[in-house]
């Protein structure tokens, strides 16, 4: 029933999709964690942990 | 139970009615089999919890001001069963060790043959030391990074308990001899639905809170949280596909069959490396090394990066598992070549660990509790260094099949994922009993150096006894057969067999003081202002980031 799918078919697919999705994937990644502007947003995130405030 | 509104009790009872029902029915439905033992006991303890829920129905509710504070109750137990598996996982590791050096130790019982208790050993420590230590951390760091109280106290401890149910109805089933035989996945097909219970409640206790969280930013220990709890639910969900033979047996068949299922199996068993044993505790190092430490993470930019490298980059490396096999060669190709790639991302997540601790050295000397965590990034460094390197198929040739990677795992296992495990526990086991300290600095720091010498005789134990199996098993003679039988690789291996157990007891001398320890400090140490027994912070460090972040 599904044999339309060939070998040459999932060779074709993890070729094409599979290194777009590979390349967007670690681009978005990248511009997302060196984006000049979230540096503020992530020093404060990681000072944020060493409060020693026990309140929620 | 005091903590709980009077809807929650409610709804609490009624849980465990519909899971005496259910135990019921598993007892009479699988009479003859495990599934129907483990029924009676789901009955005896549901009911047996009915009436201690009862007992206290009538306590007074709850009071307003219990919103104002972070809720603990189910991190102490998590704390405490981590704890008890960690005994039993490793005690049972200590027993297979010895019994690979001296066989006569199962005592001729079919409930104590080394294919029966080698998972008891591998689950116990995975899921029961390593699950526990992951559920009651996540529920102190999700509370503290998004500063809101756990939402759901019944479902989080629907969560504790419901996965120590898994735990034990996993590990008893392998003594009966219930299995399917798949590594790392070998709890029967009612276990393994009811473990996708329990994981998808405690998704949403985790989702609830962090839509609570009053930090605009999520935490990076929080992704890693999040991605162990929702790649684990998807590799345990497709691996374990199976039809049982019938509703009242505990045997299923899988799904797959031939490469296909191997391939599967894989997929699922190194992805639980790596969204178990890796994703989660990275979680809990990024959260509990820098507190420690007193100093924020050396590079948060880079612990996304290796965040997406990991979680990327994992999914593929599985078939590395099956070089040489029926499995197509690209699948291998594939697999390798990814393995390899992922040093990148485990290396950026081990110096950034180690970088976060540049001008807090002293600490690590003073400190056992970071020299766990310090060591552990070590060990994550070392192990992810062998583990792509033994994925090379060249490499994999000498090693696979032999204790190299017995070795490989334990180095992870007992230096990366205990070490880490223990650090964190030692830090937070003041924070939720609130109490100053430890009860003893000096108990920790004998754990740390019983621990650090068990991890590095095992190993080593284990590098040699591998590499020797792998080349006598590859030599031939003149005449082009094998120079060595089987039987003399195994006399060979002997004495390492014997360094590796004694390594395993000094591994668990050191989980037993730090039991003793954990009492100790909940049983001797009054109650204290939790906040005292935060390390101060490293001001030198916090100005520099605050003006670095202007």
């Amino acid at each position: 029933m599904i044999s339309f799918i060939d070998h040459g078919a999932v060779v074709w697919f993890a070729k094409t999709v599979g290194l777009i999705y590979l390349l967007v994937m670690a681009i978005a990644a990248l511009v997302y964690a060196l984006w000049p502007s979230k540096k503020a947003e992530f020093d404060a995130a990681a000072n944020a942990i060493l409060s020693n405030e026990e309140r929620p | 139970m005091g903590q709980l509104t009077v809807a929650e009790r409610q709804a609490g009872i009624m849980i465990l009615v519909g899971m005496a029902v259910l135990g019921f029915v598993m007892a009479v439905a699988g009479a003859d089999n495990a599934l129907g033992v483990h029924g009676a006991w789901i009955l005896v303890a549901a009911v047996v919890g009915v009436f201690l829920m009862l007992d206290r129905y009538l306590d007074p509710p709850p009071n307003e001001t219990r919103l104002s504070e972070y809720y603990d109750d189910p991190a102490k137990a998590g704390v405490v069963f981590a704890m008890m598996w960690a005994v039993i996982g490793m005690g049972f590791g200590l027993w297979i060790a010895s019994l690979l050096a001296w066989p006569e130790l199962n005592f001729d019982l079919e409930w104590t043959s080394f294919g029966r208790i080698r998972p008891i050993h591998t689950t116990g420590i995975i899921f029961g030391f390593g699950g526990n230590a992951l559920i009651a951390t996540s529920y102190y760091v999700m509370q503290r990074t998004c500063r809101a109280r756990l939402q759901d106290p019944l479902a989080a401890w629907f969560v504790l308990l419901g996965y120590n149910l898994f735990c034990v109805l996993a590990t008893t089933g392998y003594a009966m001899g219930s299995t399917q035989s798949k590594e790392y996945a070998e709890p029967e097909w009612y276990t393994d639905i009811w473990l996708v219970v329990v994981w998808v409640v405690y998704f949403v206790v985790y989702l609830r809170t962090l839509a609570r969280r009053k930090e605009p930013h999520i935490y990076v220990a929080n992704w890693y949280y999040m991605a162990f709890i929702l790649v684990v639910a998807m590799l345990h969900i497709v691996n374990n596909l199976a039809v049982p033979v019938s509703w009242g047996s505990d045997k299923s068949y899988s799904l797959f069959a031939g490469v296909q299922d191997a391939l599967t199996e894989w997929w699922y068993g190194h992805n639980a490396v790596a969204f178990f044993l890796t994703s989660g505790f990275l979680g809990m190092m990024y959260y509990f090394l820098p507190v420690r430490a007193g100093r924020p993470i050396y590079s948060y930019r880079m612990s996304i990066i290796s965040f997406w490298g990991i979680t990327f980059m994992y999914m593929w490396v599985g078939s590395h598992h099956l070089h040489y096999t029926a499995l197509p060669q690209w699948v291998q190709t594939l697999g390798m070549t990814f393995s390899i790639i992922l040093l990148v991302p485990s290396w950026a997540s081990a110096a950034n660990a180690l970088l976060t601790l540049n001008g807090a050295w002293h600490k690590v000397r003073d400190d056992a509790t970071l020299r766990f965590m310090m060591v552990a990034a070590v060990f994550y460094g070392i192990t992810t260094f062998e583990g792509s390197f033994l994925a090379i198929r060249s490499v994999n040739s000498l090693s696979h099949y032999t204790d190299w990677t017995v070795g490989h795992v334990h180095a992870g296992a007992l230096g990366w994922v205990a070490m880490i495990s223990f650090g964190s526990i030692y830090a937070m086991v003041p924070w939720i009993w609130k109490r100053e300290r430890m009860y003893s600095p000096g108990l920790i720091e004998a754990h740390f150096w019983l621990a650090l010498a068990g991890t590095v005789v095992y190993v080593v134990a284990m590098w040699n006894s591998g590499i020797i199996q792998g080349l006598m098993w590859r030599t031939y003679n003149d005449s082009g057969t094998l120079t060595y039988s089987f039987v003399e690789s195994l006399v060979a291996m002997h004495p390492y067999y014997i360094a590796r157990a004694f390594g395993g007891l000094l591994f668990l001398t050191g989980a037993l003081l730090g039991c003793l320890n954990i009492y100790l400090t909940v049983t001797r140490l009054p109650l204290t202002e939790a906040v005292s027994s935060r390390p101060p912070l490293d001001c030198e460090a916090a100005v520099g980031a605050l003006q670095a972040a202007e």
